[in-house]
């Protein structure tokens, strides 16, 4: 797999730390996943956050503090230096929302934010949207990953531009790609993975199921099988049906 | 003299006293601040006893336990058995046809206009019609006045269990400071809407914003609660005003010309599980971790806690360590 500033993940999931019913459901979620990496927001859960802060060092995987919630570059850049501070990792997934019904990426602040940061000495993980433009304009400003939306935050909706998302991935063959947002299903995570995209990261279809440990474990079992049809070299999508089984030499009878 | 000595007279320890002293024993109860008051996290509580509708997220142990704790408080104060009410707005319906799987305990009506005729924005509801509520403050002081009435008083002292001799229960909540105990914050409002009238909670659904109502005498409602993983002290914030205030204002737009009485912010203690516990160390009881099932949990809690002391029985909730 290819490495996010140099640390190359066990497993190609990425597992949000919000909305669990408690704890230790949280807990039992991440030990299902297998996940590699867990995403925390400081605006909401940081600082004064103590005793879940142990609660997600206990997991031992890597974390990527976020900035969900910001609506400007200067507020998360503002965010991104606490979580620096607060969790000691030049790591730092940014969120500049653009919109407050869908949240969608605010592609101005983004790329504004990602040129300060990267500046700042920061490993930048923008959260963006399929635009191939704005991809190779955050690539120039420093950012050596890209995390494209599959869906709007929170929607369960999957993959809602196949054909951006597959050029997008044609686009920077090399860059290392994370699908973050919008996941509701394994099938979605397995969608990606076969699609060449390099990890998914999601958290509601998780935290939100009925019981988010089962959900979790068939988010690893998806993930892992669409890792393997990726590298298995998926067969072409044809138009005539094709009998995979030869009729010649079949008995007459 | 006493047989156990309690320390903290928020709603655990003032439901272990009263246990303690249906019992047959005599408890002690001592707490830093005397009665019950804006300094505990017992006083900026809800007031439901929901156990079916908590079992959309909490653990089947808050379920079980919490179908008893309308009956303990109906001997102390006054409960309004009328259910609970949980709708949600036209286009997050999918979200009440989840909650309905996800719980027990409910049917659905598609006649709300006669359970809650101020509901008119809502045609279809979930009704929990075993559920109760009650006035948390009022809860408060009528157990105080029936300890009173059983010869225990609260004592004002600064004290620890280190400095007592002989049994104790420790209800201090966050300042016991036990292995794993968390601060989860929480924020409510309390509105003053004469012109609205709900005999009933109700929960509001919201993918972003979910909200609950719990209507107190004189047409006044607490609007709860957030709930955020940071043991954050300060006062409310702007963003969960507007927030609470935004999703009442879907529920029932009058509540736009509200008088806004009270804000509150808390921290609810927490174990991982979210689950209350008694923590036996020695002879030190400790009942804490109450989360946002105070009310709900705590005549359990007191039972085994009881139990253990007089017959060494051990419970569900009784963890030794």
């Amino acid at each position: 797999m290819r490495d996010f500033y140099g640390v190359t993940l066990e497993t190609p999931l990425m597992l949000g730390t919000a909305q669990y019913p408690s704890p230790a459901v949280l807990e039992a979620a991440f030990c299902q996943s297998g996940a590699s990496v867990a995403t925390v927001s400081l605006r909401r859960e940081g600082g004064q956050g103590q005793g879940f802060w142990k609660i997600i060092k206990g997991l031992d995987v890597h974390v990527l503090p976020n900035t969900a919630g910001c609506h400007s570059a200067r507020e998360a850049i503002t965010t991104a230096r606490m979580a620096r501070e607060l969790f000691e990792t030049n790591w730092i997934k940014l969120e500049v929302i653009g919109h407050a019904d869908t949240l969608q990426p605010d592609p101005f602040g983004l790329l504004e934010a990602t040129e300060a940061l990267v500046a700042d000495g920061f490993e930048v993980f923008p959260y963006t949207t399929e635009d191939q433009v704005l991809a190779g304009r955050l690539l120039e400003a420093g950012a050596k990953v890209l995390m494209p939306w599959g869906a709007p935050i929170g929607s369960g909706l999957g993959l809602n531009n196949r054909y951006g998302l597959k050029t997008l991935r044609a686009a920077f063959p090399d860059v290392p790609m994370v699908i973050d947002a919008g996941l509701g299903l394994p099938s979605h995570a397995a969608d990606a993975l076969e699609m060449g995209f390099d990890a998914v990261l999601l958290n509601t279809a998780v935290a939100q199921a009925g019981d988010p440990a089962a959900m979790a474990r068939a988010f690893a079992l998806a993930v892992q099988a669409g890792v393997l049809a990726n590298t298995a070299d998926p067969m072409a999508p044809r138009d005539m049906a094709t009998p995979s089984t030869p009729v010649i030499g079949k008995a007459w009878l | 003299m006493a047989d156990v000595s309690i320390i903290g007279a928020g709603v655990a320890g003032l439901c272990a006293a009263y246990a303690l002293s249906k019992a047959g024993l005599t408890p002690r109860l001592i707490d830093r601040k005397g009665a019950p008051g804006p300094h505990g996290c017992s006083w900026w509580a809800g007031g439901m006893l929901a156990p079916f509708c908590e079992g959309a997220v909490a653990e089947p142990a808050i379920v079980a336990h919490g179908q008893a704790a309308a009956a303990f408080w109906a001997e102390v104060t006054q409960v309004a058995h009328r259910g609970s009410l949980v709708v949600a707005l036209q286009r997050d319906q999918g979200e009440l046809e989840r909650f309905a799987r996800r719980t027990s305990g409910h049917r659905m009506t598609d006649d709300l206009a006669t359970l809650e005729p101020d509901l008119t924005q809502h045609r279809s509801a979930l009704f929990f019609e075993t559920e109760a509520h009650l006035d948390p403050r009022r809860a408060l002081a009528d157990l105080v006045h029936v300890l009173a009435e059983r010869g225990i008083e609260i004592e004002q002292a600064e004290t620890t269990p280190e400095d007592i001799v002989g049994p104790v229960i420790d209800a201090r909540g966050m300042a016991s400071a036990l292995p794993d105990l968390r601060g989860v914050r929480g924020e409510m409002v309390v509105l003053r809407a004469s012109d609205i009238t709900l005999s009933r909670p109700v929960r509001l659904l919201h993918p972003r914003h979910p909200l609950y109502i719990v209507p107190r005498p004189g047409g006044v409602f607490m609007l709860g609660a957030t709930q955020l993983e940071s043991s954050d002290r300060r006062g409310i914030s702007a963003r969960a005003v507007l927030e609470l205030l935004s999703a009442a204002y879907a529920l029932d737009p009058r509540f736009a010309e509200a008088e806004l009485l009270e804000t509150g912010a808390d921290l609810r203690p927490a174990f991982p599980d979210n689950v209350p516990r008694v923590t036996v160390r020695g002879r030190v009881l400790h009942l804490n971790g109450l989360f946002r099932h105070g009310y709900l949990m705590a005549p359990a809690l007191a039972a085994q806690a009881v139990a253990y002391l007089t017959k060494g029985i051990k419970g569900d909730l009784l963890h030794e360590t």
